[in-house]
């Protein structure tokens, strides 16, 4: 294949850091239409899988003293309602399904993206800019519904200098507008970065099986290199549960503005 | 380095996206799609079954543990009662049985002052019959001394000769008796 010669440029190690996040038809080699069942399409349901198994069939016996599983469960759904109480208010409760959705899809799909030879699908700006529309779209129109032309203050800062707030309003309209922006790549690109970089540890982690690299070198770098890997991987599951974590604080952040627009 | 990797499915963006398969926008529609689906799915898992399941559970444990709270609150007064209760008891039972050997004292001095009041009125009067008995004794005793004095006297003087007159004799041992 051509990433042997590639390859040997390389020095006899093979570095594909980014093949991991291909997207490729789950049956035969089909070209990738609109409806075709795809990796991220598996990957995606067995995040749904793992979501109705931990909070559905954990929580079925409805036990007063928690199974282990149903614990898990109610440690969930504790954390992020609290998150949503606290962070967004009171009136925010009513959104707490939504953040809910979002915030068990990421985790699950962040964990289960760790599992050796799986796919991401937070991974991909597809799915992130999404799912920062979506929280995006929603914080503006529930703003514009709950306050109407209130939730403009928002821009307007009044308590800065009458001559600053023009200044101001087109910042904090920049800035309202860059939101969904790095609300998506924060988390791809966290995801996205740290698999890469466990790859590219993985491509050296070969060095003592390439014929090219002296044995000696070899001896040093693939030690080195699986300890690296372990690194991260220690690394990406705080990162998984963090950018998780951080998309839902963040949504529920917005949805506070959206709702108490004054400054 | 990508031409070759990228060459199989999709030649025209591995121009254009070097490596980057998350540029690849051919690719987005169907991500999207799915992701929208995956989104509907857990939505409606969570805000119909799961969520609901999970926070009646919760406010089950809230009112189980209020009212095991209120429970034991009440047991524990209960309890509290009890053991006030149960010393009144004790001090009524206490008092009652000081006031029961009270009576008892009370009534056996009675019975003991009335039975030796009775004993000391049958002494007295025994003692004053014996001392009627004796008086008696003692007086007839006096009388037959003078009988015996009086007639001793006659036969005295009659062995002497002489005719004793009864009454001086009478009245020497009169004189003689109160000597």
């Amino acid at each position: 294949m051509a990433s042997e010669v590639h390859g040997a440029d390389e020095g006899g190690l093979v570095f594909h850091p980014m093949d991991q996040f291909e997207l490729k038809s789950f049956f035969g080699d089909g070209p990738i239409g609109m409806f075709t069942i795809t990796n991220a399409t598996v990957w995606m349901a067995l995040a749904v899988v793992c979501i109705v198994a931990m909070m559905v069939f954990g929580s079925s016996r409805r036990a007063v003293i928690p199974s282990r599983a149903q614990s898990i469960a109610e440690l969930a759904y504790g954390f992020i309602y609290k998150m949503v109480e606290d962070v967004a208010g009171k009136d925010a409760v009513k959104f707490f399904p939504y953040i809910m959705t979002l915030f068990m899809f990421i985790v699950f799909a962040n964990f289960l993206g760790l599992i050796p030879m799986a796919f991401t699908t937070t991974s991909h700006f597809a799915v992130t800019v999404v799912l920062a529309l979506l929280v995006f779209v929603t914080v503006t129109a529930v703003g514009f519904v709950k306050n109407g032309a209130k939730f403009l203050a928002l821009f307007w800062v009044s308590s800065a200098p009458l001559a600053l707030r023009p200044v101001l309003a087109v910042i904090e309209i920049i800035s309202y507008f860059v939101r969904p922006v790095s609300h998506s790549i924060r988390l791809a690109g966290n995801v996205m970065a740290g698999h890469a970089v466990i790859k590219v540890f993985a491509a050296f982690a070969a060095a003592l099986v390439v014929n090219e690299i002296p044995t000696a070198v070899g001896a040093i770098v693939t030690p080195l290199s699986i300890l690296g890997i372990t690194a991260l991987y220690a690394l990406e599951v705080l990162v998984a549960f963090i950018q998780a974590y951080v998309f839902a604080i963040l949504t529920c952040v917005y949805l506070r503005d959206a709702l108490h627009p004054s400054h | 380095m990508a031409t070759d990797t990228h060459a199989a499915g999709h030649a025209a963006d591995a121009v254009s996206a070097p490596g980057m398969p998350q540029l690849d926008f051919s690719n987005w529609g169907n991500q999207i799609f799915w992701l929208l689906i995956t989104l509907v799915v857990i939505y409606f898992v969570l805000s119909r079954i799961a969520l609901p399941r999970i926070a009646a559970v919760l406010a089950e444990r809230q009112g189980t543990i209020t009212n095991d709270i209120a429970a034991a609150e009440e047991l524990k007064a209960k309890a509290g009662e009890a053991e006030e209760a149960y010393n009144k008891a004790l001090l009524d039972a206490r008092a009652e049985a000081q006031r029961i050997v009270a009576e008892t004292k009370a009534e056996i001095q009675a019975e003991l002052d009335a039975a030796t009041a009775k004993a000391d009125a049958e002494i007295a009067a025994k003692a004053s019959e014996s001392e009627k008995a004796i008086a008696e004794i003692r007086a007839g005793a006096v009388e037959s001394i003078r009988e015996v004095a009086a007639d001793t006297a006659n036969e005295i003087v009659a062995a002497l000769g002489g005719k004793a007159d009864a009454k001086s004799v009478t009245a020497a041992v009169e004189a003689r008796m109160k000597g």
